[in-house]
Parts: structure tokens; C-alpha cells; sequence
């Protein structure tokens, strides 16, 4: 778990986000290369959530374990949860809910970072 | 009920409500997840009454998003009432007196730890249930 790791997701998190807001933006419709671009970050998402597991318990840092593996779940469940949410919508919030997500997946990853490195402790 | 388009649908979770739903239900995870982390591992005897302010936080988002989710006007009426109620008096008294409050909370310093949104949430929140509104006029004449 490192700084470019951790801000290399929250930038291509940020990328996905401007994404979806030009969707909003230009009122289009949730479409195949927003939904690809999504799958994209849940696999980055999904390989984070076994690397940071496996570094945890790797690591001699003191690491608050709990918190941070529940930072890697909810980080790996928002962006289906988005799809499923903002799918259903035929208007351009449908993909309004996916910057929401985005912009969350961005924060936690750089939280993640701040757990990693005990700076909430 | 008649579609009357993205704009103007009467319900709470179509159109911009969607997006709205969405960021309540990350403050109702944030807020949650938080006191859970917070209650189980942290509290002692002199810290259960902001904890569990905490805790209580997190039911009104939890509240609050499925209100919204689920077209309950009143109920989401009350539970963003509360909460706007909530974040301008925590934000106020962990300003006033910071030991009140020896953990941050989503509510303390007005949401400060997450940008804001936590001040600016409830306004937007009661401003979108009196926007989609079934009987709200176009442009009322108000006196």
C-alpha cells in the first residue's frame, strides 16, 4: 500500500467521475463505455482488496486491521451498487449517481492511504 | 402514476432524486459504519454520549435514504428536518467546546472532515422534496 497505488485509484476514479458528469452534463444516457469504464476501476478495485489484504498481513506496520479491510470492501461494493442504482434511471441522473460513486471511491482510496499509515490513530 | 417526464415525476427517487438517494446512502454508510467502528472499539464511560450522538447520526441517514429511496415525503421530511437540526447544532457546539466531541463525528465543525457536504446535504435535500412535489405549481404567485 503506497502513495502512488493509492492516488493512482483516486485519479482514475476522478477520470471515471469526469466521465459520467459529461455524461450529465450533455444529458446522455448510461452507456456501454461508461459501463466498461466502471468494470475497468471494479477490477483494479477487486485486485486492491486482495493485494492490501495480503499486505496487511505482511506488513509490521500498525495498521488498524478492521477499518481497513472494511475500507477495501465498501470500496469494492460502491461501484456495482452505482451501476445498479443509476441504471435504472433513464435520465441523465442515472449517471449523476456513478460521480457520486466515483468521487466516494476517490475519498476512501485516500483515506485508505491515511489508515495505512496510522494517520487517524 | 402518469410519467410526466425525468423533470418533473413526482417521486422522491426519479430524476435528480437518484443522485440525491445515492449521496445519502454514502453519509448513511459513512455515518453508520463509523459509530459501529466507534462503539465496539472505542467508547468508554465519559465518551458514550457523543458515540452514541455518533450512532444516532448515522439512523437519520440510514432514515433519510430510504425515505427518499422509497417516496416517503414525510418521514423524509422529518428525518432531513432533524438532520439539519443535527449538523448546525453539533457544528456549533464542537466549535464552542471541542472536548464535547474527543472523536470526530460526520456532523462535527460542520462537516468539515467531508468537505461540507454533511451542511449542505439536508438544505438540498428539503430543497428537492419541495421541487418534486405532485402538486407543486410552476411558478406560484405567493403572496
Amino acid at each position: 500500500m503506497t502513495d502512488p497505488v493509492a492516488y493512482g485509484i483516486a485519479v482514475l476514479a476522478l477520470l471515471v467521475a469526469g466521465f459520467a458528469a459529461w455524461h450529465v452534463v450533455r444529458d446522455r444516457e448510461f452507456g456501454n463505455p461508461l459501463f466498461y469504464a466502471v468494470c475497468v476501476l471494479e477490477i483494479v478495485l477487486l485486485v486492491l482488496l486482495v493485494g492490501g489484504s495480503i499486505a496487511l498481513s505482511s506488513t509490521s506496520r500498525d495498521v488498524d486491521g478492521i477499518l481497513f479491510v472494511s475500507y477495501l470492501v465498501t470500496m469494492v461494493v460502491i461501484p456495482p451498487a452505482a451501476v445498479l442504482w443509476g441504471i435504472a434511471e433513464k435520465s441523465r441522473w442515472g449517471t449523476g449517481v456513478v460521480v457520486v460513486a466515483m468521487l466516494t471511491t476517490a475519498a476512501l482510496s485516500v483515506r485508505l492511504l491515511g489508515i495505512w499509515k496510522g494517520a487517524y490513530a | 402514476m402518469p410519467d410526466r417526464g425525468s423533470s418533473s415525476r413526482p417521486d422522491t427517487s426519479h430524476g435528480f432524486g437518484r443522485a440525491l438517494v445515492a449521496v445519502y446512502a454514502v453519509f448513511a454508510l459513512a455515518a453508520s459504519a463509523r459509530s459501529i467502528v466507534q462503539l465496539v472499539t472505542e467508547v468508554e464511560s465519559d465518551t458514550v454520549v457523543p458515540y452514541a450522538l455518533s450512532a444516532f447520526a448515522g439512523v437519520v441517514y440510514v432514515v433519510a435514504t430510504f425515505a427518499l429511496a422509497r417516496n416517503h415525503r414525510r418521514l423524509a421530511a422529518v428525518t432531513i428536518g432533524i438532520e439539519l437540526v443535527g449538523v448546525l447544532s453539533v457544528g456549533l457546539l464542537s466549535l464552542v467546546d471541542p472536548d464535547l466531541f474527543p472523536d470526530q463525528t460526520v456532523w462535527s465543525d460542520f462537516g468539515m472532515g467531508y468537505v461540507f457536504i454533511p451542511l449542505v446535504l439536508p438544505f438540498v435535500g428539503l430543497w428537492w422534496l419541495r421541487h418534486s412535489r405532485i402538486d407543486a405549481p410552476r411558478r406560484p404567485a405567493e403572496a
